[in-house]
């Protein structure tokens, strides 16, 4: 029981420091950095609760796609990020003094909550023990029954993004010669050669 | 010690939490600020997957699994169009977006 705290606070103080380094960090590289860290350490979180598919999944799409697209995106654009440190203190208070009010609230609804017995009785799809069936499976007996259609959903709007962030920064570039395979193809003698009579002495 | 369901919500609620209070702090930078909704988006999941795991509900984790698409889309969608804002006004800086002001 003491190696499962011990193991609880660490992925909990790592997840919260470099959560914490994300917004506080000089230069974005290193918080694109940290907020991988963020998530890994959640993905223990997750385990330890036992959902080990969605621990997986967060390591393979956040770590694997989304933190990389962001590092991507900050070393492409060419921007002074430390301009926009100009006023940070400037901010903090207010920041600092909503953060605290928004942290108080959270913690009166934490640390008073109740769940109704009843609930616990009788959940939707109960989770199997593990010996009967693996995380992964019982999550996917549910997803592809009782939740196709939002199984579904989730496809159309991965598929919408998809193509949405194709269409936003595919461009044509200008003055790039490109082959044109059809133009290529239709080119005939008429119109690649020409004859002309050259005067003598002048040229073209 | 027992870790029970108030730890993860603990957690859950520090890491929400800082990622608000990210949006305000860096209030110039719009890359921060999408990663401060990731962090956000992240402090629901850990909620979720808390409940779920407590109330012995595999729902939960379903809806988890369709937090993290969206999570996952609005990311791609929003460098997107970052990306196509630096290319055509050359600055990301969050005061230069104002063509839409009127």
């Amino acid at each position: 029981m003491t190696v499962t705290a011990a193991f609880f606070y660490l992925f909990a103080t790592i997840t919260i420091a470099s959560g914490f380094m994300v917004i506080a960090s000089r230069n974005p590289v290193q918080s694109v950095l940290f907020l991988i860290l963020a998530f890994v350490n959640a993905a223990g979180l997750f385990l330890m609760m036992g959902a080990e598919f969605l621990a997986m999944i967060l390591v393979i799409v956040y770590v694997g796609a989304v933190a990389v697209l962001f590092l991507f995106v900050v070393m492409m654009l060419d921007v002074d990020f430390a301009a926009f440190r100009q006023g940070f203190l400037q901010y903090l208070p207010v920041g600092a003094l909503i953060g605290v009010v928004f942290l108080i609230e959270l913690f009166l609804v934490v640390g008073t909550y109740l769940v109704e017995p009843r609930l616990i009785r009788t959940p939707a799809v109960p989770i199997p023990p593990p010996d009967v069936m693996t995380n992964t499976e019982a999550l996917g007996m549910v997803l592809y029954t009782h939740y196709f259609y939002f199984f579904q959903a989730a496809g159309l709007i991965l598929l919408v993004a998809m193509i949405g962030a194709i269409v936003l920064t595919l461009r044509e570039r200008m003055g790039v010669r490109r082959q044109d395979i059809v133009k290529q193809n239709l080119r005939t003698r008429d119109t690649a050669i020409e004859v002309r009579k050259v005067p003598f002495r002048q040229g073209v | 010690m027992v870790i029970g369901l108030g730890h993860y919500l603990t957690v859950a609620a520090v890491l929400f939490t800082l990622g608000v209070f990210g949006i305000f702090l860096n209030r110039k930078n719009v890359i921060v600020i999408l990663m401060s909704i990731e962090l956000i988006l992240l402090a629901v999941n850990i909620n979720m997957v808390a409940f779920s795991t407590h109330l012995n509900d595999i729902v939960g984790q379903v809806f988890a699994l369709l937090i993290l698409t969206v999570a996952a889309a609005e990311a791609a969608i929003g460098l997107a169009i970052l990306v196509v804002f630096f290319r055509n006004r050359g600055s990301i800086a969050v005061e230069d977006i104002n063509t839409m002001k009127g």
